[in-house]
């Protein structure tokens, strides 16, 4: 009885399988394949293009920072290694356009004063109730992981930029609410934040609306990991040294075995020799008999 | 640990370990006499360990910087993440120390079910194991809260909210648990000090493991007992130590390949979004480690019954020993057992993939068929299996799988039984 076993598993996994195979597009949702792009810091040795990212952040302070904040990213990580490395002339020039509040000063009074470096970047709004309030009952989200916080990521991000179009006839809208093939559902309540031309950068590129929605992506992303490059630095360097070391490791431990497996081959030839010797006694003179 | 006779050579020494035998234990571990026919399955016990011990060091860093308060926490691990220097590198190594934990660990599991290692006389290591495990389980869990993002909270309410189901005093129990109406800050606050204390009861219960385990010594592929300080067994040090550290070396590239190039990979995108208790996430789902157990969980169909059905799965292996018949341990000498193995190793694998699929429709189906074959493989399969498998034969020592040429054994058997008479097992 017990001999079938081995077929009644198999059968019993294959019946599982052939069961699950018709089934498993059922529960799912409708998956839109992002579109791919070739990012600058993907794979081990992935770095940020400074000017996509300065040009990233000029996209986010003239088209998104109207709605978004990025709460924990502060003016001077613009000018940080691994940024979009902006001079510090530079950024304490972006720092002073905004204002924030300090206090109390000595008379106790809360006042408004520039910003510095070390400032976070101002909010659009002073918390998120008044930002959904200001937006038609939809926040809009945090930009600091936003990255992070989707899956996807950057492919999610620009996909969703480039994702507005007309709206497929049958889909009836709200106002205020717009088509997206990415946005899960379809709705979107942000308007098309992009379009040729609406921001006009300094170095020549021409701002298309993929240009422009792949450079505000790379900010975001940069802004949601701004220790990527050393991290990506630092992660090359600690896996050779460990297969440098593994190397030498390997080698060691085969030496300090070799030890042991001299001895064990030792006690095998013993051993070899006492089934001879027995062997010897029990067939006589011809051992070569054996085996 | 009493067949040593170890006597410190110096002088200050020896005075010293007759009050406090520190170099008496160190000699035992040393010296600890370990099955020369061990593979590299066995080395993740030393494995578990620099995990153990990682978490603890790098969650000892991140709580200098963390706060636990419903308003700061998401707050402090972004400052961690920015401006703590190489805050991000340890909060990696911490947030995914903890799936290379459980990887290990459940490597560590499934090895101890394929060589028997829980069989007489292991039990208690076995069981303090399982212990261990739990109290893992909780840690991270807990650990898992503390970022107070979307999986954070909603992880949190629905596990605690588990204790519900309980009749009569469900509620007050979840109330109680909570420190409130709802998973809010006093819940953060005590989750944050259970997180710190559960670990160093995990040492302690890792002390007691590997000391249970010091007494009978190591299980081995053949499973068959060894004869201790013959040539069947090696020294800890300097054999098992450079095997040991050769299998960590290569388990570290694979956990610094996920810090380095992967970080976020096995966490959920939702956990980077702030906590909002008026918002639920589309499908709630824990880490994947737990996600057999949320699979068993929702294929019950009434709350109270799922509840308990999880936390037997669980429990369930405790008895393991008592349930599992046959004396022989290795898998290798059962063959019927062994394609049973593979096939739990696959059921709950099944049940890994489905607690991250929504409970519905065919995912529904599989599941409980899943969860019903887990327990009818350690309820009614490994009582019965005992009885009625025919095992191979099994070698007479671990020396003798070591002599490779095929067929030599066997006939070296036959003779010498001829030759030695009745007495067969004495020639060696």
């Amino acid at each position: 009885m017990l001999v079938h076993l081995n077929n009644y598993i198999k059968k019993f996994i294959l019946s599982i399988l052939i069961a699950a195979v018709p089934f498993s597009v059922f529960p799912e949702e409708k998956k839109v394949d992002l579109i791919k792009t070739d990012w600058s810091f993907d794979g081990i040795f992935g770095t940020f293009d400074r000017s996509s990212l300065q040009r990233g952040y000029q996209v986010y302070q003239e088209v998104c920072s109207g709605c978004h904040s990025v709460q924990h990213l502060s003016y001077r990580n613009l000018l940080e290694k691994g940024g979009p490395e902006f001079s510090t002339d530079e950024v304490k020039a972006i720092a002073s356009q905004f204002e924030v509040e300090d206090g109390p000063n000595s008379e106790g009074e809360m006042f408004m004063r520039t910003a510095k470096l070390s400032d976070k970047f101002v909010k659009p709004y002073p918390n998120v109730e008044a930002s959904t309030a200001a937006n038609g009952g939809a926040y809009p989200p945090d930009m600091s992981v936003l990255a992070k916080a989707r899956a996807g990521g950057a492919n999610y991000l620009y996909s969703l930029l480039m994702g507005y179009g007309d709206t497929p006839e049958g889909l009836k809208l709200d106002d205020g609410v717009y088509y997206n093939k990415y946005m899960s559902g379809n709705k979107i309540m942000m308007s098309e934040p992009l379009s040729e031309g609406i921001v006009e950068y300094s170095d020549g590129t021409v701002p298309t609306k993929a240009q422009l929605a792949k450079d505000v992506t790379t900010f975001l992303v940069w802004a949601s990991e701004p220790h990527l490059e050393s991290q990506h630095k630092m992660g090359f360097k600690a896996i050779i040294y460990l297969i440098l070391l593994i190397t030498l490791v390997y080698m060691s431990k085969q030496k300090v075995w070799s030890r042991f497996g001299s001895k064990n081959e030792e006690e095998k030839e013993e051993t070899f020799d006492k089934v001879e010797r027995v062997i010897t006694k029990y067939e006589g003179e011809n051992p070569k008999t054996f085996k | 640990m009493s067949e040593e006779n170890y006597i410190p050579k110096n002088k200050l020494a020896k005075w010293f370990d007759s009050r406090l035998p520190l170099l008496t234990l160190s000699h035992h571990l040393k010296s600890y006499p370990t099955p020369k026919n061990l593979n590299y399955w066995w080395t993740f016990g030393g494995i578990l360990t620099f995990c153990l011990i990682t978490q603890i060091i790098t969650g000892l860093v991140l709580a200098m910087h963390y706060v636990a308060h419903v308003d700061h926490a998401f707050e402090s691990i972004e400052h961690i993440m920015r401006d703590v220097n190489y805050g991000w590198l340890i909060r990696y190594v911490h947030a995914n120390g903890a799936s290379m934990f459980f990887l290990a660990v459940y490597i560590h599991i499934f090895r101890s079910l394929y060589y028997g290692s829980y069989k007489a006389p292991r039990e208690v290591i076995w069981i303090i194991g399982l212990i261990i495990y739990i109290l893992m389980m909780a840690t991270a869990f807990m650990g898992y809260v503390l970022p107070w993002g979307q999986m954070s909270f909603w992880g949190a309410t629905v596990i605690t909210n588990l204790f519900s189901a309980i009749p009569l005093i469900g509620e007050s129990i979840t109330t109680w648990l909570w420190g409130g109406f709802s998973v809010d800050n006093p819940t953060l606050n005590r989750f944050y000090s259970l997180h710190y204390l559960l670990p160093f009861l995990t040492v302690g219960l890792v002390i007691l493991h590997i000391w249970a385990l010091h007494v009978p010594g190591n299980n081995n592929p053949i499973g068959i007992d060894v004869k201790k300080n013959t040539n069947e067994t090696m020294p800890f040090h300097p054999y098992m130590v450079m095997k040991d550290l050769l299998a960590l070396l290569f388990f570290i590239l694979v956990f610094l390949w996920f810090v380095f190039f992967a970080p976020n990979v096995l966490g959920h995108p939702d956990n980077y979004i702030e906590a909002n208790p008026l918002v639920t996430p589309a499908h709630i789902v824990p880490e994947w480690y737990l996600l057999p157990f949320y699979a068993i969980l929702r294929a019950i169909p009434s709350k109270l019954g799922g509840v308990i059905f999880m936390f037997a799965a669980i429990f369930i292996l405790m008895l393991l020993p008592w349930l599992d018949s046959s004396k022989v341990r290795s898998a290798t000498f059962r063959p019927i057992y062994k394609k049973f193995f593979w096939l739990l190793v696959f059921v709950v694998i099944l049940l890994g993939y489905l607690g991250a699929k929504p409970p519905e429709g065919i995912y529904l189906i599989l599941s409980r068929l899943a969860t019903t074959y887990y327990f009818v493989h350690f309820l009614i399969l490994l009582p019965v299996l005992g009885r009625y498998e025919k095992t191979d034969p099994l070698p007479m020592s671990i020396s003798d799988p070591v002599l490779d040429k095929p067929g030599v054994l066997d006939t070296v058997k036959k003779i010498t039984s001829e030759y030695e008479g009745e007495n067969a097992g004495s020639f060696k």
